[in-house]
């Protein structure tokens, strides 16, 4: 071997792009190979990663069932009017017209004594008690006009056209307002806000709580690896071509976590919704839940992945900075 | 190709070294001897660039370090071949693998190094040896083993930290042997030794420390202190 300095251009002059490209791919290689290496040190950090991940799914599912079941309660919230027996044809028909004028109306569905009669006997099917109690005397239900608003928290419009003393007259009975459901939707939504701040709060926490695991981690490595990593600084390794492989290596603690958090996470939706729809009381609606994650798994399974990679990268970077001796 | 001017280095108050200026030309071959504590080792540290001088000038290969910013270091050490006392070897990987990992760290593609690889074990007399791991080898084996290492990259310099203090004399002189004939093909070389034979045998300029100041430079030295 001729060793002549003239012999061949020095080092650095051949960093040209394919060097570059080398040299990443590399630092990918070491990556894998130190996460091999390094597996059971690292099963800490990665549990650890997939429970925070797991708290950031069930985050986004519980957040959309939140929504889901405010909004199908809402949906179902209307004002029914009850109307005397005595009122007109024509009366009935000029206060359609005139509630259809009002802002928040979206639509006025009329049920007549008759239709009252039917709907109030499908309901009481199986109780004949109270069926008997209605065929005993002749048709004691009003008619009903049931007002649709576009927005069921707004209904002062329609309160106050209903109560001037010229409508009220036509009523046989109190306005329902769906008082109580209005008072559930009201708890739910607290309820939601609650939990999504608290969500987040949980979540800052648990990531703050991997990191540090992960710090540890990274510093336990460098420390077992302390002689090769001096070797390689002494040897003219670039700091990004010493910190690359923990990087890369964090970030493989990300997808396997994002990966073990899902199939946990999967197995509970199959194995336990039903369970968890009986202990949910009927307040949220579990199948949704189990059906949004189904539907949205390729959505997941990428958030869960970039998040992982994301809160994996970001520590070993400042780990690296921080306990690595780079000059 | 190695300049010192009036090098101070010091440590909270003790001073390792003291004013030392030292002017290498191309392709020489210079010892620098002196007792543990003499500076040696600073002045070796000072090349590398692990440590920076209190005072002084320092130019390597035409690089003036004052101006060397912290990006440019990596590149620095991989001009320099360095051998160590005690070899630093990598001792998870094959004596090929070591003598790689030089080039790995450079960016050279993968078919360069398998090609340089066994060029440079014949140079230093380790044929055979590519695939044993560095426990199984004697320490003067160990010891070229690092010096193919160093010289892989063909840095003009090669810098060379005690590497026979460990060693029994059979063994320091092969490596000694290995050192010379990389001088031969024009590498500049700087030896830092405490041992006399080593010295007497080598006929060079030898470079005198002594608490950390240059007491005696001359051009075909014998070992004194």
């Amino acid at each position: 071997m001729r060793l002549k300095p003239k012999a061949q251009p020095p080092v650095e002059n051949k960093m040209n792009r394919d060097h570059k490209f080398i040299t990443l791919e590399r630092i990918f290689k070491n990556g894998f190979v130190n996460f091999g290496r390094n597996i059971w040190l690292a099963i800490a950090a990665m549990a650890m990663m997939a429970v925070t991940l797991t708290i950031l799914l069930f985050a986004i599912v519980a957040n959309a069932t939140f929504s889901h079941t405010i909004s199908d309660i809402t949906s179902h919230i209307d004002v029914s009017v009850y109307l005397k027996d005595e009122v007109t044809d024509e009366q009935r028909s000029s206060l359609i017209v005139e509630l259809k004028q009002i802002d928040n109306v979206q639509a006025v569905g009329y049920t007549s004594k008759d239709q009252a009669l039917k709907n109030y006997r499908a309901q009481n099917i199986d109780n004949p008690e109270l069926l008997a109690a209605i065929s005993e005397t002749d048709n004691p239900l009003p008619a009903s006009l049931v007002i649709s608003p576009k927005d069921p928290n707004k209904l002062d419009t329609i309160k106050d056209y209903l109560d001037k003393p010229e409508i009220e007259a036509l009523q046989s009975d109190p306005t329902s307002y769906s008082g109580d459901r209005k008072a559930a939707i009201d708890k739910i939504a607290k309820a939601t806000q609650f939990f999504r701040q608290a969500g987040i709060i949980g979540i800052i926490i648990f990531i703050i709580i991997s990191m540090l695991i992960i710090f540890n981690t990274i510093r336990m490595t460098i420390f077992n690896r302390r002689d090769e990593l001096v070797i390689m600084r002494l040897l003219g390794a670039t700091p990004g071509y010493i910190r690359g492989p923990f990087i890369v290596e964090t970030m493989l603690y990300g997808v396997v976590a994002a990966a073990v958090s899902l199939i946990v996470c999967g197995g509970l939706f199959a194995v336990a919704s039903s369970t968890l729809q009986a202990s949910s009381l009927g307040l949220l609606d579990i199948k949704y839940s189990s059906d949004y994650f189904s539907n949205n798994l390729w959505l997941i399974l990428t958030a869960q992945i970039l998040a992982g990679i994301i809160i994996g990268a970001a520590s070993a970077a400042i780990a690296t900075r921080r306990y690595l001796k780079l000059k | 190709m190695i300049l010192l001017d009036r090098v101070t280095k010091t440590y909270g108050q003790e001073s390792a070294l003291e004013r030392v200026s030292l002017h290498v030309e191309p392709k020489e071959f210079v010892i620098i001897v002196g007792q543990s504590g003499a500076g040696k080792s600073t002045l070796f540290k000072l090349l590398t660039r692990e440590e920076k001088p209190t005072a002084g000038k320092i130019i390597v290969g035409g690089m003036d370090y004052d101006k060397l910013k912290d990006k440019d270091v990596p590149l620095l050490r991989r001009k320099i071949g360095v051998v160590f006392q005690d070899f630093k070897l990598l001792a998870n990987r094959t004596v090929a693998e070591n003598i790689a990992f030089a080039l790995e760290i450079a960016g050279l593609p993968t078919a360069e190094i398998k090609h340089t690889v066994p060029k440079v074990l014949d140079v230093v007399g380790l044929r055979g040896k590519e695939n044993n791991y560095p426990k199984e080898l004697s320490g003067g084996e160990k010891q070229r083993v690092a010096i193919a290492r160093a010289i892989v990259r063909q840095p003009k310099i090669l810098i060379a930290d005690e590497p026979t203090g460990n060693l029994d004399p059979k063994h320091a002189f092969d490596v000694i042997k290995v050192l010379e004939k990389i001088n031969q093909f024009g590498t500049t070389v700087l030896l830092t030794t405490h041992n006399q034979e080593i010295v007497n045998y080598l006929k060079r300029r030898v470079v005198t420390i002594k608490d950390g100041k240059v007491i005696s430079d001359r051009a075909v030295g014998k070992y004194k202190l």
